[in-house]
C-alpha cells in the first residue's frame, strides 16, 4: 500500500517534470547544528522556471533546507551539510566550489526586508558591482533602472533614487531586496517567507511579482500561507520535523495530498 | 581628638543609637499592649541616622570651612609692612603654617612646654634654628609679626578643633536623643527612615556633580588668577614656552598642543587600524579557538597601568628606537620622542580601540550580512562595503574617545616624550604636551602664585575644554548611531 | 518593456553556460582581495598579541632580578670603646652615635675577611675593599645595636647589602669594562667580590626587604625597597573602598530604582559619563586645588590621594552597579511589591542582593585602576622622598606616604641605572596585585554570573 503510493507519487512527480529540466537537486541532504539534526535525507528536486514551494509547520526545516540551497548555512557556526546538493549538476558543496560565484547565481531574499543603509540606487547597484557586471556608470544605471522595473519598483522610486533605501514602505523595502537579488542575474531565486512582514496589499504586489519573475528565474519559496502555496507555486513540498513528507505538483498537494500529515496541515489541524 | 578618632567614636555612638532605638521601641509596645507600625529594627535605623548624618555632614563641613577661616584671621593679623618687597601674602602665610606645624613638633618632640612657648619671643630666642632641629628648614630669620601670627594660628587652630569636636559630638548626641525621644509604637518609623535613606541615596548621586563642579571652579578660578598676571593672548598665541625661575617667562601654549596632538596623532595613527582589524577579524574570521585565546589576551593591554607602558617607552621602546632608527639615518639622538610616546601609547589604545570597534560591529544587525552574503558578496566585500559603511558613525564615535584619552594621556607622555617643548616636524625629536608641563610646573619648586606654577591652571583648562568636546561629541555621535539600530 | 524582458532572458541565458568549478578572471582577483584582506586581520591580531608579550616580556626581563640581592656575610667586632665610650649602655647615649661611628667597624670587619680568606689583589686599597659593603649597612648595624645594646663587645655574624655596583655585576649591569669608567667602583673591587664569591661569603639570595624596607636615597639603590610604597596604596584602596562602594551603590541605587526623568537626574547622567572620560591628571589638578590648597589637607597623604581616586572610580562603580541592577528582572520587584513590600524593601531585599556580585565586580575593576594610577598622585606631592612608615589608620592616612606607581616612577627619574631595574620590580609586584584583584573579579563573575 505504502509502495504504491509512492510509486505513484514519483510518477505524478515525473510526468510534471517531464518538459522541465531539473535546476537544483538535493539527494539525501541532512543539516547538523552542532550535535543536533535538523534535516533527515531530504531528496528533492527543484525544476527550472518554476515556483516550488516549500510548506510545512515551524521549525520543520524548511528555512534550513532553503538556506542550504546557497549555502546561507555557512554562515552559522557549527552547522554541517551532508548528502549531495547540486546545481546543474555540479555539487555545491565540493570543497573547490567558489561559494561567492555561488549566490551569485542562487539569489536570496529575506524574511524581513533588509535594504543596506544606503541610497535605493546604491543598495541595487551592489551586487553588480562586486561581481564586475558592468563596466561603465551608463551600464550600471541600465542595470539599476531595469531591476528596478523587473521588481514593478520602478515608477514608485525613479524621482528619488538617492535616498535611503531604509526610507521606503515594508512593502517597498522587500521589492527593493528583489530588485537587488535580480540585479545580479541569478539564475535561481530563493525567497525565506518573503511576504511575512507585509501587510495584504504589499503581498499581493509581491505575490504578482513572483509570478511574473518565474518566466525567466527558477524561484524556491518558503511561506507559512497554504494561499500564498496555492497562489504561487506550481510545486509544493511539505516539511515536517526535519523530513521531506511529500512532494507533488500544487494542485495535487492542495487537493489529493498522499500523506495524512499534510493532509492535516493543510486544513489547519496544526501548524 | 583627630578626625579619624572622632569619626569612630560617632560610629560606636551610631551603633549604641540603633540598639537603643530599637529596644526602646520593643519595649514601649510590649509596656502599652500596642503592635508596633514598624519592624523594631527600623526604630533602631531612624534613631542611628538622626546620630551618624547631622554628626557627620558638620564634620565634613566643619573640616572643609575651619582653614578657610582661620586664614582669613591671620590674613588680616598681618601688616602690609611685614610682606617683603616684591612678595606676595600667600608666601607669608605658607611661612606662618610652617612655623605654626614647626612649632607643634618642638612642642611635642623638642621639649618644649606650652608655657615656654607661650613666653618665647622670636627676637630673642632663635626660633629658625629650633625649627631647624626638628627638620623644618625657613628661609630667613622669622619676623616677629610673623611668629606672633604663627602662635596666633596654633590657638585659633586648637580651639577651632575643641569646638568642632563638642560640636560634633553634641550634634550626634542631642539629635540621637531627639530621635530617640520621639519613638513610640505608633510613629512610622519605616518611612521616616525610608524618607532619610532616599534623601542621602540624592545626596551621594549628586556627588557626580559637585566633582565636575569642583574640577571646573579649581581650573576657572586659578586660570583666571593666572590670565590676570599673565596675558591671555601670549598664552594662546605664542609659539615659545620658556619657563624662567625668576619671572619674565614665556608661557605659550602653541608648542605644548603641538606635541600633544602630534604624538597623539602618531598614536591613533598605530591604533585605529589595527584596532579595527583586530575587531573585523575576531568578529567576522577568526575560529572560536583563536578568539577565546586572542580577545582576552589583547584586553589585557586594557587592564595594565599607564605606568607601566611608560616604564616600557623609557627602558625598552626609546632606546629601540634611537638605536636602531634614529642614530643610524640621522635624524635624532635622544630616546624620548614623539614616536616613542606615539608608539607605546597606540599599543596602549589597541584594545580601546578595537573592543569599542567590536560592540559596533556586532550592533549592525545579521540581516545587513545575510542580504549581501545572499548576493554572493566575500566577506571582505560585505565588512567593506556594508558593515563597516553601516557602523562607521560609531567607529568615528569610538575614534574620537580615544583621540580624548590619548589627549589627556599623562604617564606615557611623561616618561617617553621628552620635556623639550619645540615646534618641529620630526617625529624622532623630543618635545612635550600639554600633560608633561602640568606635571612638571605643579611639581616643580617655583612659588605658588607665580604665572610658572598657575599657567598650570590653564593648560588643565584647555585640557578639559578638549577633551570634553571629544567627549560630548563622540557620545552624542555614538547614541545617535545606537538609537539607529533599536 | 518588452525590450526589456529581451534582455534579461539573454543575461539569464549567457549566464547559463557558466560553471561553478571554473573561476574567471575577476572571481580570481575577488578571492586574492579576500586573502589579502584576512591576512591583513591576522596580522593585526598578532601584532595586538605580539605587544602584549613584548611587554610582559619587557619588564619581567628588567625587573625580576630586583627580587635577589647580593649580600655578605661579615663578622663584625661591636668594639665598646667606639659605640659606648661611657660603658654603661645607656639608651640616650647610644643614640647619639652616629653613623660614622660604625662605618671603621665593617671597614675592619671586611680587611679580616679578606685576610682569613687569604685573598690578595693587586692595586686595590684597604680602605677601597669595604666600599663592596653598601653605604647602607652602618646604618643597619646600628639599629640592630639599638635593638640589642647587651651585644655590644660581642663579634656578630652579619648579612649586609652589598654595594649596587657589586650587585649590578652580578645581574649583568655592570662589567669589568665599565667598572673602569666608574668612579663607583673599580675592577679591583669586581675582583675581590669574585673571590668572596668563590670563599663563600658573598651570596645573592631572595630579597625579602624589597618588599618592606622604606625607599633610600640616589646612592643607595640597594638597599630601595618598597615598604612605604605598598603601606601608602594600601591606605589609600582601603579610602577609595569605604567611600566609594557606599557612595557609588547609593547614587546607583537612587539612579536606577527612584529617579524620575528630569533636568536634575539629566544632569547627573551627563556629569557620569563625562567623568568617566575626563584625563586623570584633571582629578590630580581638583586635589592640588581643593584638597590640599583649599581645604588644607596635608601633602603627600593618603587621604588626599584616596580622595582623589575615590572621585575618579566613582563614575566606573556607579556604571557597572546600574548595569547589574537593571540586569535584575522587573519581575523580582513586582515580587517584592506585589507582597506588600515597600519600594526601598524591595530594593535593598531583593534587588540589591541579586545584583551584588555584579556590583562586587565592577568595584574590584574600579579599585584595580585605582590602584595603577599614577599621574593625579604626582600633582598632590605623593612622588615625594617617603622614608618615614605612614602610623596606623586612622591618624596614619594624614602622615605622608608614597604609593606603588608613583615609586616605580620616582625611581625611573634617578641617575643609577640600578633603579630602573628596581621600578621594573616594582612593576610586577604592582602586576601582580592587580592580576590578584582582576582573578578575584572573574571569579566573583563566574561563580554567581545568573541568566535570567
Amino acid at each position: 500500500m505504502n509502495e504504491m503510493t509512492e510509486t505513484a507519487t514519483e510518477a505524478a512527480v515525473n510526468a510534471a517534470a517531464s518538459n522541465r529540466s531539473v535546476k537544483m537537486r538535493g539527494d539525501k541532504v541532512g543539516v547538523f547544528y552542532g550535535e543536533k539534526q535538523a534535516l533527515f535525507d531530504v531528496d528533492l528536486d527543484i525544476y527550472e522556471h518554476e515556483v516550488t514551494a516549500l510548506i510545512g509547520p515551524s521549525g520543520c526545516g524548511k528555512s534550513t533546507f532553503l538556506r542550504c540551497l546557497n549555502r546561507m548555512n555557512d554562515t552559522i557556526d557549527g552547522c554541517r551539510v551532508t548528502g549531495k546538493l547540486t546545481l546543474d549538476s555540479e555539487n555545491i558543496y565540493d570543497p573547490k566550489i567558489d561559494v561567492v560565484e555561488l549566490r551569485a547565481r542562487v539569489g536570496m531574499v529575506f524574511q524581513k526586508p533588509n535594504p543596506f543603509p544606503k541610497s535605493i540606487f546604491e543598495n541595487i547597484a551592489y551586487g553588480p558591482r562586486i561581481h564586475g557586471l558592468v563596466k561603465s556608470k551608463g551600464d550600471l544605471d541600465e542595470v539599476v533602472a531595469i531591476s528596478l522595473q523587473k521588481a514593478g519598483l520602478f515608477e514608485e522610486v525613479k524621482d528619488r533614487l538617492n535616498e535611503p533605501g531604509t526610507g521606503l514602505s515594508g512593502g517597498q523595502q522587500q521589492r527593493l531586496c528583489i530588485a537587488r537579488a535580480i540585479a545580479v542575474s541569478p539564475e535561481v531565486i530563493l525567497m525565506d517567507e518573503p511576504c511575512s512582514a507585509l501587510d495584504p496589499i504589499a503581498t499581493a504586489k509581491v505575490e504578482e511579482l513572483i509570478d511574473e519573475l518565474r518566466e525567466n528565474y527558477t524561484i524556491v519559496i518558503v511561506t507559512h500561507s497554504m494561499q500564498q502555496a496555492a497562489r504561487v507555486s506550481q510545486r509544493t513540498a511539505m516539511f515536517h520535523l526535519g523530513n521531506l513528507v511529500e512532494v507533488d505538483a500544487t494542485d495535487v498537494i492542495f487537493t489529493n495530498p498522499s500523506d495524512p500529515k499534510t493532509q492535516d496541515y493543510i486544513t489547519g489541524r496544526y501548524g | 581628638m583627630t578626625p579619624g578618632v572622632l569619626i569612630l567614636i560617632v560610629l560606636a555612638m551610631t551603633i549604641v543609637g540603633f540598639i537603643l532605638g530599637r529596644r526602646r521601641a520593643v519595649a514601649m509596645a510590649n509596656r502599652e499592649k500596642v503592635k508596633l507600625h514598624s519592624l523594631p529594627g527600623y526604630y533602631g535605623q531612624t534613631v542611628a541616622l538622626f546620630v551618624a548624618v547631622p554628626a557627620y555632614v558638620l564634620l565634613a563641613a566643619w573640616l572643609f570651612l575651619q582653614p578657610i577661616v582661620i586664614e582669613n584671621h591671620i590674613s588680616d593679623l598681618i601688616p602690609a609692612s611685614a610682606i617683603p618687597e616684591g612678595g606676595a601674602r600667600s608666601l607669608v602665610m605658607a611661612d606662618v603654617r610652617r612655623i605654626a606645624n614647626g612649632l607643634d613638633y618642638v612642642v611635642g618632640k623638642g621639649g618644649v612646654s606650652e608655657d615656654e612657648l607661650a613666653s618665647m619671643r622670636a627676637d630673642i630666642s632663635n626660633i629658625r634654628s629650633r625649627l631647624a632641629d626638628v627638620g623644618i628648614a625657613l628661609g630667613s630669620d622669622v619676623k616677629p609679626v610673623v611668629f606672633q601670627a604663627a602662635k596666633t594660628y596654633r590657638k585659633i587652630g586648637k580651639t577651632g578643633s575643641l569646638l568642632r569636636d563638642i560640636a560634633v559630638l553634641a550634634a550626634a548626641l542631642g539629635f540621637g536623643l531627639w530621635a530617640l525621644w520621639r519613638v513610640n509604637p505608633r510613629m512610622r518609623a519605616r518611612n521616616t527612615s525610608e524618607t532619610f535613606v532616599k534623601a542621602l541615596l540624592i545626596a551621594s548621586s549628586s556627588v557626580a556633580i559637585l566633582t565636575t563642579l569642583g574640577i571646573l571652579l579649581s581650573l576657572l578660578f586659578e586660570s583666571i588668577h593666572f590670565f590676570r598676571i599673565y596675558p591671555a593672548r601670549d598664552f594662546f598665541f605664542s609659539t615659545v614656552w620658556n619657563p624662567q625661575f625668576r619671572g619674565g617667562s614665556d608661557l605659550g601654549i602653541l608648542p605644548l598642543l603641538w606635541g600633544t596632538f602630534y604624538v597623539s596623532f602618531v598614536a591613533l595613527l598605530l591604533a585605529v587600524p589595527i584596532g579595527l582589524m583586530i575587531a573585523i577579524y575576531l568578529a567576522e574570521y577568526s575560529g572560536s579557538t583563536l578568539r577565546s585565546f586572542a580577545k582576552p589576551a589583547i584586553e589585557i593591554l586594557a587592564g595594565i597601568p599607564t605606568i607601566v607602558y611608560g616604564l616600557f617607552a623609557l627602558v625598552t621602546v626609546g632606546p629601540f628606537l634611537r638605536d636602531w632608527i634614529a642614530q643610524p639615518f640621522g635624524i635624532g639622538n635622544s630616546s624620548s620622542s614623539v614616536m616613542t610616546a606615539g608608539l607605546v601609547m597606540g599599543i596602549m589604545l589597541i584594545p580601546f580601540v578595537s573592543s569599542l570597534s567590536d560592540d559596533i560591529i556586532n550592533a549592525v544587525p545579521q540581516a545587513m550580512r545575510d542580504g549581501s552574503y545572499g548576493l554572493g558578496a566575500t566577506q571582505s566585500e560585505t565588512i567593506k562595503r556594508v558593515i563597516l559603511p553601516a557602523a562607521l558613525p560609531g567607529i568615528v564615535g569610538a575614534v574620537l574617545l580615544a583621540a580624548s584619552r590619548a589627549i589627556g594621556e599623562t604617564m606615557i607622555v611623561v616618561m617617553g616624550a621628552g620635556a623639550a617643548a619645540r615646534l618641529n616636524l620630526n617625529p624622532f625629536e623630543a618635545m612635550t604636551t600639554v600633560t608633561v608641563k602640568i606635571v612638571s610646573q605643579l611639581t616643580g619648586d617655583t612659588e605658588f602664585a607665580s604665572p610658572e606654577t598657575l599657567v598650570a591652571f590653564a593648560l588643565g583648562l584647555t585640557l578639559f575644554v578638549f577633551t570634553l568636546g571629544l567627549n560630548i561629541l563622540a557620545l552624542y555621535i555614538v547614541r545617535k548611531y545606537r538609537e539607529q539600530y533599536e | 518593456m518588452t525590450d526589456i524582458a529581451d534582455q534579461s532572458v539573454s543575461t539569464a541565458a549567457a549566464t547559463t553556460g557558466r560553471s561553478l568549478l571554473q573561476r574567471g578572471e575577476h572571481a580570481k582577483r575577488r578571492a586574492a582581495s579576500e586573502t589579502r584582506f584576512r591576512m591583513l586581520g591576522l596580522v593585526a591580531v598578532m601584532i595586538g598579541i605580539l605587544a602584549v608579550v613584548g611587554l610582559l616580556a619587557s619588564i619581567l626581563s628588567n625587573g625580576v632580578s630586583s627580587f635577589f640581592q647580593t649580600y655578605v656575610t661579615v663578622d663584625i667586632y661591636l668594639n665598646p670603646a667606639k659605640l659606648d665610650k661611657t660603658g654603661n649602655r645607656d639608651p640616650e647615649a647610644l643614640q647619639k652615635v652616629t653613623t660614622f661611628a660604625y662605618a671603621p667597624l665593617i671597614s675592619a670587619a671586611v680587611e679580616k675577611l679578606i685576610e682569613t680568606h687569604g685573598i690578595e689583589i693587586e692595586g686595590l686599597k684597604p680602605k677601597d675593599a669595604a666600599k663592596i659593603i653598601s653605604k647602607e649597612a652602618p646604618a643597619s648595624v646600628r639599629n640592630y645595636v639599638l635593638a640589642h645594646p647587651s651585644k655590644i663587645g660581642e663579634t656578630v655574624k652579619f648579612d649586609l647589602l652589598a654595594d649596587g655596583r657589586v650587585d649590578g655585576y652580578y645581574k649583568g649591569r655592570v662589567t669589568m669594562d665599565s667598572a673602569k669608567l666608574d668612579r663607583n667602583i673599580s675592577p679591583e673591587r669586581l675582583e675581590l667580590a669574585d673571590k668572596l664569591k668563590h670563599a663563600g661569603v658573598l651570596k645573592t639570595r631572595f630579597n625579602w626587604s624589597f618588599f618592606t624596607a622604606p625607599d633610600a636615597s640616589d646612592t643607595r639603590p640597594e638597599a630601595a625597597g618598597l615598604g612605604v610604597a605598598i603601606l601608602g596604596s594600601a591606605y589609600m584602596m582601603i579610602i577609595v573602598l569605604v567611600l566609594s562602594l557606599p557612595l557609588g551603590v547609593a547614587a546607583s541605587i537612587y539612579l536606577e530604582e527612584f529617579a524620575v526623568q528630569n533636568f536634575f537626574t539629566d544632569i547627573i547622567e551627563v556629569n557620569i559619563a563625562n567623568l568617566a572620560a575626563v584625563p586623570s591628571i584633571v582629578f590630580g589638578i581638583l586635589g592640588l586645588a581643593i584638597f590640599i590648597n583649599f581645604a588644607g589637607l596635608p601633602q603627600s597623604a593618603p587621604i588626599v590621594g584616596g580622595l582623589v581616586l575615590t572621585l575618579m572610580t566613582l563614575p566606573t562603580i556607579i556604571i557597572a552597579t546600574r548595569a547589574a541592577l537593571k540586569a535584575v528582572p522587573p519581575s523580582i520587584r513586582e515580587a517584592a511589591l506585589g507582597v506588600g513590600a515597600s519600594k526601598m524593601q524591595a530594593t535593598f531585599h531583593h534587588v540589591l542582593p541579586l545584583a551584588m556580585p555584579g556590583i562586587l565586580t565592577g568595584t574590584i575593576i574600579g579599585l584595580a585602576q585605582a590602584l595603577g594610577e599614577t599621574a593625579p598622585l604626582l600633582l598632590i606631592g605623593m612622588v615625594a622622598f617617603v622614608r618615614e612608615f605612614p602610623g596606623a589608620p586612622p591618624e596614619g592616612f594624614f602622615d605622608p606616604a608614597s604609593a606603588l606607581p608613583v615609586q616605580v616612577y620616582n625611581w625611573t627619574t634617578r641617575g643609577d641605572p640600578a633603579f630602573v631595574e628596581r621600578a621594573s620590580g616594582a612593576i610586577i609586584v604592582l602586576l601582580v596585585f592587580l592580576i590578584i584583584m582582576n582573578g578575584l573579579a572573574i571569579m566573583l563573575r563566574r561563580r554567581f554570573e545568573r541568566r535570567w
